[in-house]
């Protein structure tokens, strides 16, 4: 075992991890732990854009963007915090154009613009172009123009660690950061990272349903670290089902196609969305349009022998501009489905896309232990935080804008604390936690295998906890993923060595998403009425009277050692803006 | 269930059954905490061949042999994580499809070549980043920030389009012959990363970067080989890049 010290310690290096060692590294000697190498995140994957209200192609303000973000959120978005996030939108993406980010351009030589799912003018009146890219490679080009800044900086990374838990120890009756405790894959030795604080950028847990945009790695290490420590979870019902994933596989296709022009067709070559959405049409919010597209696909105008997907019909759109605007995902259909986008449809399917809930907390991404109480030294940025800036429903281009603003105010305040805070002493035993884990999973001789419990999971949240869900879905997935983790504590490893030992990491990560899973499946099913992604077939209308509030749910751990989990709730921070019924 | 559903996935699988053949994939396997010596395995699996290699290796990693031991992450070759040599040649196991490789033949995959290997697929790629690191990969400017963007024109930006589709994944450099043969050389992706901002009309430090590459283990090392170009799963004209490096030492224009 090595011990380590550092005044700030970030976990995860994708776009917010990065953002703010980008800003803690000037402030602070900090160091970045990451699972992946950095530049492997799949903040790379994100395809069309960051929303700013620039204003550099037609009028907007951030005043809009405000009220787009709180609509699109179905009204569960924290207005203080959407407000900061519009506003501050604008110097980030500066930022990112100063360090060097190459953005697509305007004749006039500023940063081009385009159209996303629902970004509108004067709230609604018509879509505006607020998006802010790179071709369809707008993550990628932030990501790498994040770690070029980190190398010019110096950001000292780990790479390949393992982050398992997360130290916490009290003191005068306050529960206070003290470090974090990482697996190194690449020797199977464990670290203890001392830190006054620590920020969690570790990404989503995606992975927990089988069709879906997310990597492989994807697995909620950081929420479920934070959750095992009984800090809550907030929001975790509420999960984006992207509408265009490539049918079957997931892999996501831009909402920028729609943007460009592209349009969605049935099996009768219906837009279907004008019934839905008879202003933003295609260019609704994701909820909306993933429920369009599975009531298509039920009514049996689905395409194919099954009747299974949809059409992304980009064919009128001119060769030209898919070759500027769209190279890459129409690159993706050509390999993966031998089809050629010029002159044929693309079949696609919702895919399982984000996490809106996480780790909550306040808009300085200090974490909340309970409704409002922050905890000393510890902080969440991206998408394993919930500020909550996306509430029940993420608008396309608002995590790329999350992980930069929230990235950067956390790395700030992370490091600015770190500062002027004592180290605080490690808990007792501080790698027990950790060191079983590892050692009773290398040491198993049960006969259950990872991926059999894997497979069964993802087909259970497929099933049951996707875009329309019912009482009795919510209860069989909760009943399933309960045995699914008794099974889980029978299984085994083959691989029985320390060197890189990826059998290992699987059944690690297998253990967070069935807590994550679980949590996620318990407060959908507390939650009786249907807002943004989440949506009741049985309570299929919004219910500001009993609801408009965010869950929090907590780990439970009785006397006789049984888990449970406790769900509480916290009310909408609401500024300016009143609830209203939302149409697209 | 209704049984609607229950006939639809029957079909499903009777029509997946259809498609399966059974390949054979010979992997190179390594690792030092069993035995010095490398060593070729054959998995023989049953699979779509419309699959990926990288849906192969998972099958075998999880359905067979565990301790199979790999990078990946996105699955969509976008991460650069799962570059190896597959049938002799540098491509991401993400996106290489199995009906792709003529499979009735046994299908071949190792870690890519010139990086340390330390276990099975997996390299040592500190070198490769070190490279990356040295050719100052990130934007230089001087004078005092503009307080909205910096001016590019829309043909200054296509200028160095090319080259900012690279994902890391080290491809290029490890089917390289030079790199092979000398790991001191910065490598195509290294170089690849300098002409991103060589041609970058809002750079200022083109000039100190040449230098860099002018460097005896520099762009002057490239034989013009062409493997990186084909190795590239971006597409990225890479010997082009590369030329272009060239020509800018001698001209001094960029």
């Amino acid at each position: 075992m090595k011990i380590h010290k550092y005044d700030t310690v970030i976990v995860g290096a994708g776009g917010a991890g990065m953002r703010a060692a980008i800003e803690s590294t000037k402030r602070s000697r900090t160091a970045v732990l990451t699972k992946l190498y950095p530049t492997r995140s799949h903040t790379g994957a994100a395809q069309g854009g960051m929303a700013a209200a620039l204003a550099n192609v037609e009028e907007d303000n951030w005043e809009w963007h405000t009220f787009d973000t709180i609509k699109g959120g179905d009204y569960l978005v924290d207005q203080d915090a959407a407000e900061i996030l519009a506003k501050e939108a604008i110097d980030s993406v500066l930022d990112l154009e100063k360090m060097g980010l190459p953005f697509n351009r305007t004749p006039d030589g500023t940063i081009d613009q385009r159209r996303f799912g629902g970004h509108s003018r004067n709230h609604g009146e018509a879509p505006v172009r607020r998006s802010c890219y790179a071709a369809d490679r707008t993550g990628h080009m932030i990501l790498q123009t994040l770690y070029q800044n980190c190398v010019k900086e110096g950001v000292e990374f780990y790479n390949e660690f393992y982050v398992l838990d997360l130290l916490l120890t009290e003191v005068d009756g306050v529960r206070k950061t003290a470090g974090v405790v990482a697996y190194e894959l690449a020797t199977g030795e464990i670290h203890i990272f001392r830190a006054k604080a620590v920020v969690f950028a570790s990404g989503g847990s995606g992975k927990f349903f089988k069709v879906s945009s997310n990597a492989h790695t994807l697995t909620g290490d950081g929420q479920a670290a934070a959750y095992r420590r009984g800090l809550p979870l907030e929001d975790m019902e509420f999960f984006q089902f992207h509408p265009t994933g490539i049918w079957k596989m997931g892999i996501l296709l831009t909402e920028g196609a729609r943007g460009e022009g592209g349009i969605l067709r049935n099996r009768d070559g219906e837009r279907f969305m004008e019934k839905y959405a008879p202003v933003m049409k295609d260019l609704a919010s994701r909820d909306v349009v993933s429920r369009a597209i599975y009531t298509e696909i039920r009514e049996n105008r689905g395409c194919g022998a099954d009747r299974d997907h949809v059409y992304l019909d980009l064919t009128h759109l001119p060769p030209e501009q898919l070759d500027a605007k769209l190279p890459d995902i129409t690159e993706f259909a050509r390999t993966y489905l031998g089809i050629e986008p010029y002159t044929d449809p693309i079949p696609i399917q919702p895919t399982a896309h984000y996490a809106m809930g996480g780790i909550p907390t306040n808009v300085q991404g200090e974490v909340l232990s309970d409704t409002s109480t922050p905890v000393p030294g510890l902080y969440a940025a991206g998408e394993v935080a919930c500020v909550s800036v996306h509430g029940a429903n993420r608008l396309g281009t608002n995590s790329l804008l999350d992980i930069n603003v929230f990235g950067r105010r956390a790395g700030i305040a992370a490091a600015e604390y770190s500062a002027t805070a004592e180290f605080v002493d490690l808990p007792e035993d501080p790698t027990r936690f950790v060191e079983d884990e590892v050692e009773n999973l290398r040491d198993a001789t049960g006969d259950e295998r990872v991926f059999e419990i894997r497979k069964a999971l993802q087909e259970t949240m497929d099933k049951n906890v996707m875009v329309f869900r019912t009482e009795q879905t919510l209860k069989e997935a909760v009943e399933v993923i309960g045995e699914l983790r008794k099974r889980f504590k029978s299984i085994s490893v083959q691989d029985k060595g320390r060197r890189f030992n990826t059998d290992l990491l699987e059944a690690l990560e297998l253990g967070n998403l069935l807590d994550l899973a679980e949590v996620t499946a318990v407060s959908a099913l507390a939650r009786k009425e249907s807002r943004g992604g989440h949506y009741r077939e049985d309570f299929p209308t919004r219910d500001d009277v009993n609801f408009m509030r965010h869950t929090l749910a907590y780990r439970e751990v009785g006397d006789d050692g049984a888990e449970s989990i406790r769900l509480d709730y916290k009310p909408v921070v609401q500024t300016r803006y009143q609830p209203m019924e939302r149409k697209y | 269930m209704s049984t609607p559903v229950m006939d639809k996935e029957e079909r499903a699988a009777k029509a997946a059954a259809d498609h399966l053949i059974t390949a054979t994939f010979r992997i190179r396997r390594f690792n030092p905490e069993i035995s010095a010596e490398a060593s070729w395995e054959d998995f023989r699996i049953e699979i779509d061949p419309k699959e990926r290699v990288l849906d192969a290796l998972h099958k075998i990693k999880w359905e067979v042999d565990g301790t199979l031991t790999f990078r990946r992450s996105c699955a969509h070759g976008i991460c650069g994580s799962d570059a190896m040599r597959i049938n002799g040649r540098n491509r991401l196991a993400c996106k290489t499809l199995i009906k792709d490789l003529s499979p009735s033949k046994p299908i071949s995959v190792e870690a890519i070549k010139g990086l340390t290997v330390l276990k099975d697929l997996i390299v040592d790629m500190d070198p490769f980043f070190q490279a990356y690191r040295d050719v100052m990969p990130f934007l230089v400017t001087s004078g005092n920030e503009p307080t909205r963007e910096r001016h590019q024109t829309a043909e200054d930006r296509e200028r160095f389009d090319d080259t900012t589709k690279c994902i890391l994944c080290a491809a290029c450099t490890s089917s390289c012959p030079v790199f092979w043969n000398d790991g001191q050389y910065f490598g195509p992706a290294a170089i690849v990363n300098a002409h991103r901002f060589i041609f970058d009309s809002r750079d200022e430090a083109a000039e100190q970067r040449l230098e860099i590459l002018n460097d005896k283990d520099g762009v002057w090392r490239c034989r013009t080989t062409f493997n990186c170009t084909d190795a590239c799963p971006r597409g990225i004209e890479v010997t082009k890049a590369i030329q272009e490096v060239k020509r800018a030492l001698i001209t001094r224009r960029f």
